[in-house]
């Protein structure tokens, strides 16, 4: 008995790994946050992810020098935690052996991510995220998202010109890389526009807070124009209801954070006639990006947020450097090496999120919008900056 | 000035009304049986999620009465039915968890640790039943803004205040003034003696849990009216700091985890108002480890000797 489990075993083995060799398959690992703090956008990435697949598949697969390879997709789950990344990046990486990673989205995962990718020689890109330290100095790193740096600036101009604002205020998450970085970069730029001084308040709070009044208290005490919130969709929410409860009516000012289909959901009625920088405006797209938008609201029912276009463009950009890549060689490090290199030739991408140039850190030079959150709670384009 | 002090003490006041009613039940259950109810945290989001669905239920955003019903009843009616429907939780969690290792005698550091993980499978639990994203509980009162000077305070902060009060008053009108409070006190004191003297334990210890969940559901609603967004881990970190307040204010004494409340709730709201709010949590906790070695028992708490 013993000796036939033992060559049952033996031969599932060597049957699941022939099987593995012998399909021809590209293998695609997504580091994605499907639970955690921002679920909707592990959730974005996946149905994004699933269409372009089902896309491709549907047509016999990648073509990659001459014959055609299947693609699959394997989701991990991060949690939406830096810790998590880092693990579902190596299982990505050790345990599934694929070519390249899309994903983690925020910044808070992505930066130790890109670590991990890096030391390992697997090519990664980041959908979302917008830290500069994700992808600095890290060779296998790329992106599809712009820059904080970017980011900041963007909203700084805009504010000071349609609030007429002078004195600004910021609320922020700690332990959150992404908001940290950005409400950095705001302070700086404000002060050197507008002067020392007139960030009036720079106010902190911890990734799990609920209760943001004593912050607040103190921020609308100061009397700024505006209050700039580089935050996540699901604290936006918090946070613009318990300024109202506090009597707080001027404007606020969002990042790309804000720009989830679950925003309004979470947020109603307050969040409407707010302000903030993301990658692309749903309302009143044309071309490619309009063909995305309305294939993503017919099969799953919500107009697809940045993170989704994103997703589809960084996977697009990952297949399109498998195919400039050649050839699929089956030693795994050969092809990782291979789609790198090919990667960090892309010169220019069409994507649905605009076109996109490359610099050397592997970070996209590509424009951003500022939307307004209408009655509808639909996000309306306003302004397009680029650089 | 004064004036942002003015509503930094109602800011605290209503921060620190939740950590006392979550306070007052793991209070109520360490009094009665000596033991860490660690699960109350999340017993806490249970009955937030119980609200939830029992309003928008009443709501009829399920199609599942034929008629919409006002706003006024569906709070009055929501309060009874989630403080129902989340004791039986609580009781359900004591029969199945704590009380087979009672039975058994196990020592409480098992009981403890069996209390984690009732709080882990309830976290975990809800994230697999309803999945990651967020609800968005509704609005049952139409909030009014009121602005007095520059303070500005809501109805539902006034009313989250003034149930906190009463439901303390309550709870200590039952503790001392009651046969079944008596029972409760009996039991803490001498666990062996008190069924010689024909006490039915295992009912006190139901009603035990009764009542801390309860209070957990009325802080369940009231915390989900002013921060009208649940996920499954929101009840965690409230939790573990409530049990910070009770043990400061003394636990055991429900006096003492009313006021631990409030005192954490008035120590983070004013660290944020007078430093810079990155110390918050570095501060807050600072102030209360010096309260905890100036008096190692909390505020209301007294020395036990235990007899080997």
């Amino acid at each position: 008995m013993k000796k036939f489990l033992a060559g049952l075993l033996t031969f599932l083995f060597v049957f699941s790994t022939m099987v593995a060799f012998a399909a021809d398959t590209i293998k695609i690992g997504f580091n994605i946050p499907l639970t955690g703090d921002i679920p909707k956008v592990g959730e974005a990435s996946k149905f994004a992810a699933e269409m372009l697949k089902e896309d491709i598949n549907s047509k016999g697969g990648l073509e990659v020098g001459g014959k055609k390879y299947k693609l699959e997709f394997i989701y991990e789950d991060n949690e939406s935690k830096a810790e998590s990344a880092v693990s579902a990046a190596l299982k990505l990486i050790e345990r599934d052996q694929v070519l390249a990673i899309i994903g983690p989205n925020s910044s808070k995962q992505a930066v130790p991510a890109g670590q991990v990718c890096n030391d390992n020689r697997t090519p990664m890109i980041s959908p979302w995220s917008t830290n500069p330290d994700t992808t600095k100095d890290r060779p296998w790193v790329f992106r599809a998202a712009f820059l904080d740096p970017f980011q900041g600036p963007v909203a700084v101009n805009f504010a000071s010109k349609t609030f007429k604002a002078k004195k600004a205020a910021v609320l922020f998450a700690l332990d959150n890389d992404y908001s940290k970085g950005l409400a950095e970069i705001f302070k700086s730029e404000w002060e050197k526009k507008h002067g020392p001084g007139t960030v009036v308040a720079f106010e902190t709070y911890a990734s799990k807070d609920q209760d943001f009044s004593a912050q607040l208290t103190k921020i609308i005490a100061a009397k700024p124009d505006f209050i700039f919130l580089p935050d996540n969709y699901n604290e936006v929410a918090l946070i613009v209801k318990q300024a109202h409860d506090l009597g707080w009516n001027g404007p606020f000012m969002g990042s790309d954070a804000w720009g989830s289909a679950e925003l309004m959901n979470l947020c109603g009625n307050d969040c409407v006639g707010h302000y903030f920088s993301t990658h692309y405006a749903a309302a009143g797209a044309t071309g490619a990006t309009k063909e995305f938008i309305d294939r993503y609201t017919a099969k799953y029912g919500y107009v697809p947020d940045d993170v989704a276009a994103l997703t589809w463009d960084a996977t697009r950009l990952v297949l399109q450097a498998i195919q400039d890549a050649g050839k699929i060689t089956g030693n795994v490090r050969k092809d990782r090496k291979a789609i790198r290199d090919a990667l960090a030739n892309i010169k220019e991408f069409k994507g649905i999120t605009g076109t996109m140039k490359f610099d050397e850190q592997g970070d996209p030079i590509k424009c951003a919008v500022v939307v307004r959150i209408s009655e509808k709670g639909e996000f309306l384009f306003t302004e397009s900056v680029c650089p | 000035m004064l004036e942002s002090v003015i509503q930094n003490i109602l800011n605290a006041l209503q921060w620190g009304s939740y950590y006392s009613l979550i306070a007052l039940g793991y209070c109520l259950v360490y009094g009665v049986l000596l033991l860490i109810n660690f699960a109350h945290g999340d017993i806490f989001m249970v009955g937030a999620y119980i609200a939830f669905f029992v309003s928008t239920l009443l709501l009829g955003h399920y199609g599942f009465l034929p008629f919409a019903l006002p706003k006024g009843l569906v709070l009055a009616l929501t309060i009874p039915l989630t403080m129902f429907l989340t004791s039986c939780v609580g009781v359900f969690i004591e029969r199945v968890a704590y009380r087979p290792l009672r039975r058994k005698g196990a020592n409480r550091l098992y009981v403890v640790i069996t209390a984690l993980m009732a709080g882990l499978i309830l976290e975990n639990g809800n994230l697999a039943l309803l999945g990651a994203s967020r609800k968005n509980f509704p609005e049952l009162l139409d909030k009014t803004v009121y602005t007095l000077g520059s303070v500005a305070f809501t109805n539902v902060k006034i009313i989250v205040i003034l149930a906190a009060f009463l439901v303390f008053w309550l709870l200590n009108f039952i503790v001392t003034k009651t046969k079944i409070g008596m029972a409760m006190r009996a039991i803490s004191y001498d666990r062996f003696a008190v069924p010689l003297m024909g006490i039915p334990v295992d009912t006190i210890i139901v009603f035990t849990f009764v009542l801390g969940s309860s209070m957990a559901a009325i802080a369940g609603i009231l915390f989900a009216m002013s921060y009208p967004i649940l996920d499954p881990y929101m009840g965690a970190m409230v939790g573990w700091k409530a049990f910070i307040a009770a043990v400061v204010g003394g636990i055991g004494d429900i006096r003492g985890a009313f006021v631990g409340g409030f005192i954490l709730g008035f120590v983070e709201i004013l660290v944020v108002a007078f430093f810079p709010s990155t110390f918050r949590d570095l501060i807050a906790f600072t102030i209360l480890l010096i309260i905890l070695s100036i008096k190692p028992t909390g505020i209301f708490g007294v020395a036990k000797t235990t007899k080997i």
